[in-house]
């Protein structure tokens, strides 16, 4: 056992942080929730994806640098330790593009990939439905069989980003008359600008329109824009399910960054008195790091050849009470100053209260992890 | 990087493993707990043929040098086990004599206790001030905060645990000065790491054995027609117990690979508590019969509050950690 980089991750550490140091605004982006923040922030994907650092871990042929989990861990260190921008883009390159590299065509890759990567198209996760939430696969949407294609009509909502995004990934209803409700499903892309689609931003708990509903009207999607086999698509999007719980959601990095910053808000804000605040900074020391050394076992475990299946689960929850209870003790730290809307930390708070809810919620999670993992009796779901 | 064990690493903790599923190792608890020591030092003695004991010794005194991932794995095994006895306070004894490099005191004590045929228990500056099991370790070691190494003649009355199988001792001031002197403090240092970070694989070890008799028994027990293991709140209390364990883990894994102060403390801090909340969580979905002494899962319910607290408190391992961190 060894938590030693080799000499070529290092040099590869060293070449990230090097050029984050000098490419990172200087002040921070407006918040990418807005129009403005999302213009700046699809800029500075362009500027990363210009040095092949927006997809480190794709092939060179898509704009990545074809490197392994390994390197692509510690890129993401440098990233958050140097307090680069919010990734405008990570639906599409965390969500999409793993599916897309186990279920589409060449040509689709081809056509998809390069233009995500530079932050040219920005891509929303167009799964959630008024009805389904948990309950995903009793999705109404539908997509219905016409001459060349399909025509989608129905309702989504919560797609993150979708206000000012480009195009939209989701799964519709191709075969009402199928037995079980996750049969019968399909797997596609479509324009965000199409005829047909309207988009009604839905302000979040801060009024930042984070996310949209979106309303479809006999949208033409043309056959190209199928991943998969229609009728597949519930197969398919579980497996973009798991990247999304599981490893590349949200690296150790982010954490391990956000836990020094409030070390740093403990040294200049807290009260040594206050012992039971400076017990919660340690835990999320502590808790940074154990996420970190978790994350390096499951990557040793995929070096090794081996899968990570239910055990995306426990990531999940981990990490998203984890992020709550670390911006929680920031906020305690400011005391007067933690209620100010434009304060450092106000819009991370906001941000992490989502985790428990979004990517499968927290219950949905533990269930799986008591039936999967613990082998309990399977309930009523 | 590979952060996994090798499969030399993994053998070893299997070996135990098999050995001790097939020992009645809670008879030996419950004698111990009474006072007879007789099927605990059989079982010790099992251990000892491991090699679990020369991890913590050099090849000069019949050790295999100091090897902290092999025996903090080994260590999660007889937690999981619920061995008895100082098994922690031998190991640091063991290291403490190493790392002070006396060649007399190695020899006169160390190849007995890389062996198993004899045991320790300490006290070291900075830690708690009971000895534990001073009845029945074979030498009773104390260091004090000026760096004085003894071997006490004897300690006070016997005081009990709340784990019944676990005697605490306040050891006599005074016996034979073994070594004083700055390398007696690093030495006894170092030893407190080791101590640390063994409490914190036993208290995996714990956390796993209530967690799987917990997950056994919540598959097993009916109420309102069904297995109570069918509920949500019982599973996720499940869930929650299992994540708590999980991330504990590969804390201690990096702990023993480092030996950092900062990495041990928050490796027995976070074992501590995911065992302490096991504890809790098997005491509540067994109902009643969790709450009762003649329930097995007993002897490890009440070791987890204790092994959470000996050899560094989660306050003191909290306060370890800032400290290096505010360095
Ligand atoms: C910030 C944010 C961003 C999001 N982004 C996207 C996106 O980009 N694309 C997209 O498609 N969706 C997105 N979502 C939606 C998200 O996936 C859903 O909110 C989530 O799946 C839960 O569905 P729901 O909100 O309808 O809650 P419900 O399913 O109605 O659940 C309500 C509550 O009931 C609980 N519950 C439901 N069923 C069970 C059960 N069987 N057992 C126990 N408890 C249960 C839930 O855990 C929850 O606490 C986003 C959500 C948020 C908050």
């Amino acid at each position: 056992m060894d938590l030693n980089h080799a000499a070529d991750v290092e040099a590869f550490r060293a070449e990230a942080r090097d050029w984050l140091a000098a490419h990172v605004p200087a002040t921070p982006l407006p918040s990418l929730e807005t129009r403005e923040g999302f213009a700046a922030h699809r800029e500075w994907e362009a500027l990363l994806h210009s040095a092949r650092w927006s997809v480190v871990s794709w092939p060179e042929e898509y704009g990545g640098r074809g490197v392994d989990i390994e390197h692509w861990l510690v890129f993401e260190e440098e990233y958050w330790a140097a307090g680069a921008p919010g990734r405008v883009s990570q639906n599409g390159i965390n969500l999409l593009a793993p599916t897309l590299f186990d279920h589409a065509t060449d040509e689709q890759r081809a056509r998809v990939l390069p233009s995500m990567a530079s932050g040219e198209t920005i891509w929303a996760q167009a799964w959630s439905e008024p009805e389904s939430g948990s309950d995903l696969a009793s999705l109404k949407s539908r997509a219905v069989r016409t001459e060349g294609g399909w025509l989608l009509s129905g309702q989504k909502t919560w797609s993150s980003r979708a206000a000012f995004a480009d195009r939209a990934f989701g799964i519709f209803r191709t075969d009402p008359e199928a037995p079980k409700p996750h049969q019968g499903l399909t797997y596609l892309m479509f324009d965000l600008h199409a005829p047909g689609v309207t988009v009604r931003p839905i302000g979040r708990l801060d009024g930042k329109p984070a996310f949209a509903e979106l309303f479809l009207d006999e949208v033409f999607v043309p056959d190209a824009d199928v991943i998969g086999e229609p009728g597949q698509g519930w197969r398919i999007a579980m497996s973009t399910t798991g990247n999304e719980r599981g490893l590349t959601l949200r690296a150790p990095g982010r954490f391990l960054a956000a836990a020094d910053r409030l070390v740093e808000l403990w040294q200049s804000h807290g009260d040594p008195a206050d012992t039971a605040l400076r017990d919660r900074v340690a835990d999320a020391v502590v808790g940074a790091r154990a996420y970190q050394l978790f994350t390096w076992a499951n990557a040793s475990r995929f070096a090794a050849g081996e899968t990570i299946g239910a055990e995306s689960s426990l990531n999940k929850v981990f990490w998203s009470q984890y992020d709550i209870a670390l911006h929680e003790s920031a906020l305690d730290l400011l005391g007067p100053d933690a209620e100010l809307a434009d304060g450092a930390w106000a819009e991370p708070w906001i941000f992490s209260l989502a985790g428990p809810i979004y990517a499968g919620t927290n219950e949905i999670q533990r269930d799986i992890i008591a039936e999967r993992l613990l082998g309990l009796p399977k309930g009523r779901r | 990087m590979r952060f996994l064990p090798t499969e030399e690493q993994s053998d070893f903790a299997r070996t135990l493993h098999g050995l001790l599923a097939a020992s009645d190792v809670p008879a030996a608890v419950r004698a111990w707990g009474a006072g007879d020591h007789t099927p605990g030092r059989a079982l010790w003695a099992r251990i000892a043929a491991t090699g679990l004991f020369a991890l913590a010794a050099d090849e000069a005194h019949e050790g295999m040098g100091l090897m902290p991932l092999e025996m903090a794995g080994g260590f999660v095994e007889l937690g999981r086990a619920g061995v008895p006895g100082p098994v922690v306070e031998t190991a640091a004894a063991a290291v403490l004599l190493t790392r002070l490099g006396d060649e007399a005191l190695a020899k006169r004590f160390l190849p007995g206790l890389a062996a198993g045929e004899t045991s320790a228990t300490l006290t070291l500056p900075g830690a708690g001030p009971y000895a534990l099991d001073a009845d029945a370790a074979t030498h009773l070691f104390t260091v004090s905060a000026a760096g004085e190494l003894r071997l006490a003649a004897g300690a006070g009355p016997l005081r009990t645990s709340i784990d019944p199988a676990r005697r605490l001792a306040l050891p006599d001031a005074g016996g034979e000065l073994l070594a004083a002197g700055p390398a007696v403090i690093t030495a006894a240092r170092d030893a407190a790491d080791w101590a640390r970070l063994l409490t914190a694989a036993q208290c995996l070890g714990t956390g796993e054995a209530l967690l799987a008799r917990t997950v056994e028994y919540a598959k097993q027990r009916t109420q309102f027609g069904t297995a109570i293991g069918g509920f949500q709140a019982v599973k996720h209390r499940l869930a929650d117990t299992l994540i708590g364990l999980e991330f504990a883990r590969p804390l201690l894994w990096a702990a023993a690979l480092s030996l950092a102060p900062g990495e041990v403390a928050a490796a027995k801090l976070t074992a501590g508590e995911a065992a302490y909340a096991a504890a809790m969580t098997a005491l509540q979905l067994h109902g009643a019969v969790g709450y009762t002494e003649e329930l097995d899962l007993s002897l490890w319910l009440r070791k987890a509050r204790p092994l959470r607290d000996a050899w560094g408190s989660p306050s003191q391992c909290r306060a370890a950690v800032l400290q290096e961190r505010l360095r």
